[in-house]
């Protein structure tokens, strides 16, 4: 009943909106997701056709960032090899928290194709992965489709990390 | 000394810990420039690179031994992932090796679909040089534009055969499949918008000062050190000596287009950018001579040599013995004659051959990529020496390295 009594027209207030803090951390969280441009192999290819003109990223606020102190989402783009592993762990420790991580491609997920000495089986070896995304190579669509998972997911959480299992999502 | 490990690696003659003015940085393997995972170091004098390291092995993947473990039907998906940027040219390159090996031709229709993907291919390799190249020496704009037209060249290879990256269009004694309908007509649609899109880059590109400032007389190489360095493709010729593989062996109909070879004397980065502008329109007039070709063909696709090649499957359905074959072909693959064998083609990036030893077995015994890029990639140890570390982006744009061929 209250909120008829407001007359926002005459009485000159701002408008005003309730809501709860998780979600309104939750929305600012979720529509700026600047992923770190971390191209390993042949999906960084489809992730840069991801950011430029037709498919288009940055409409959903995902600006791609070089460094990974201003990245929010790591996207695994490609074949993880042993010897960037170590790389791949340390950048992953270098973003500043929340964050969140996407591994796109067969290669990311299980090793893939590459079965070999020389590749990790799966970056979850390695760091905590939010999204598995198939594919050799996923296309751009797929890849914002796993972004837009990752916001609704996002969403659906607590504003306090510590309160979030860490737990993978599955892509419906 | 220190101790050597992953991430404090030792290197011959580099004190990580001095006392001089210089300084030792490291660039890679995350660098948005570093056109996938190259990792330089590079030791400093001021803002002089005096020593330049480049730290290859971060994307091996053990692709050439996974080859002596596959058949030579299974290995063709797998060479999509050397040079990811035109995967058809290195399927292309494998299925050649492999035919010489057989002594198989492929029929006169898969000829022509053949350099059609490959030529499109090169056009979309360019264009991604392009792209990346100007987006690190800072024309954020061009990369947009460049990778619209990109998109045209990738929707042209999805018609064809559903992918849009890793291709694996061609196989070993022709193409799985003919073109679809209306597809002649679509990629000359497309050509007839590429001269205005080329024209579009060079306004935006070849007199704006910045560029020429960033690009000329930067990662200069005489002729005789791109020999001595094994360069080849536009690192060569733009060099000044006229090396094509599509001209001096020619493969596929090659001998039969009519274009030419663009050379530039100037030895320099923005010599190398012209070069990639003018072998973009010598693309595009390939491809406009190869679609009257391909109506004058018959409709045969792959090459009939039975103990190497699954018959066409209206004979595999109809024909016991055909089944036969194909039932040996499938489950144990095929066993091609003992021999070695090496097949030269002119990539988008160079000289890329593949060498195939085989010991009549359906595994290849060994088998080795001759990447360009490898090549290029070690040459920037000599490219960035006397260089400012503004220009180090600069040259290894224009080496037009991919880490995928690289390491392989």
């Amino acid at each position: 009943m209250a909120q008829h009594q407001v007359n926002y027209a005459s009485s000159a207030g701002l408008p005003i909106a309730l809501t709860s803090v998780d979600k309104l951390v939750n929305w600012g969280r979720s529509n700026s997701l600047w992923p770190l441009t971390y191209g390993l192999a042949c999906c960084a290819i489809e992730m840069m056709a991801t950011g430029a003109g037709r498919y288009d990223f940055d409409r959903m606020g995902t600006i791609f960032r070089a460094s990974p102190r201003q990245a929010d989402v790591m996207i695994l783009a490609g074949t993880l090899s042993k010897k960037h592993s170590e790389f791949a762990r340390r950048l992953y420790d270098q973003m500043t928290e929340p964050k969140w991580v996407i591994s796109m491609g067969s290669c990311a997920n299980t090793g893939g194709m590459f079965n070999t000495y020389a590749t990790v089986q799966g970056v979850d070896r390695i760091i905590p992965v939010d999204i598995y995304l198939p594919g050799c190579a996923p296309r751009p669509e797929t890849l914002q489709y796993a972004l837009m998972m990752l916001q609704k997911k996002i969403r659906r959480e607590s504003a306090d990390m510590k309160k979030n299992k860490k737990q993978n999502l599955r892509l419906v | 000394m220190q101790q050597p490990n992953k991430l404090t690696p030792f290197f011959e003659n580099l004190n990580f810990e001095r006392e001089d003015n210089t300084m030792v940085i490291n660039f890679g393997p995350q660098h948005p420039s570093a056109h996938g995972q190259l990792r330089l170091v590079l030791e400093l004098d001021g803002e002089l690179v005096t020593k330049a390291y480049p730290d290859i092995g971060y994307l091996h993947r053990g692709i050439e031994k996974m080859a002596e473990n596959m058949t030579y039907n299974e290995f063709l998906p797998t060479t999509d992932r050397l040079d990811y940027i035109a995967s058809t040219s290195n399927n292309y390159a494998y299925a050649l090796a492999v035919e010489k090996l057989l002594g198989i031709e492929a029929p006169r229709r898969a000829q022509v679909i053949r350099t059609m993907l490959l030529e499109i291919n090169r056009i979309m390799s360019h264009l991604f040089f392009l792209a990346t190249h100007a987006l690190d020496v800072g024309a954020m704009s061009v990369f947009l534009y460049a990778f619209r037209e990109r998109e045209y060249a990738m929707d042209l290879m999805e018609d064809y055969c559903g992918a849009r990256l890793t291709h694996s269009a061609v196989r070993i004694g022709g193409v799985p499949l003919d073109l679809p309908a209306g597809w002649t007509e679509k990629l000359a649609i497309y050509l007839a918008k590429m001269p205005e899109a080329i024209k579009m880059y060079e306004d935006l590109l070849t007199e704006n000062r910045i560029w020429k400032m960033r690009l000329e007389n930067v990662g200069v190489i005489s002729g005789e050190d791109a020999l001595n360095w094994g360069c080849s493709g536009i690192m060569l010729r733009g060099s000044g000596i006229q090396y094509d593989i599509r001209k001096e062996e020619p493969y596929e109909l090659y001998s039969e287009l009519d274009f030419d070879i663009p050379v530039s004397d100037r030895c320099d980065s923005y010599g190398r950018y012209r070069l990639y502008m003018e072998e973009m329109k010598e693309s595009v007039k390939i491809l406009k001579q190869l679609i009257p070709m391909y109506f004058e063909t018959e409709p045969q696709l792959m090459a009939h040599a039975p103990q190497y090649i699954s018959a066409p499957k209206e004979e595999i359905m109809t024909q016991n013995y055909a089944l036969m074959q194909h039932f040996v072909l499938v489950a144990q693959g095929m066993r091609p004659p003992k021999g070695e064998v090496y097949a030269p083609t002119e990539s988008p990036k160079g000289e890329l051959g593949f060498y195939i030893k085989s010991e009549g077995e359906p595994y290849a015994y060994r088998l080795k990529c001759r990447a360009p890029s490898f090549f290029h990639t070690g040459l920037l140890q000599e490219l960035l020496v006397g260089t400012y570390i503004a220009d180090v982006v600069t040259i290894i744009g224009t080496t037009n390295i991919v880490f995928g061929e690289v390491d392989r």
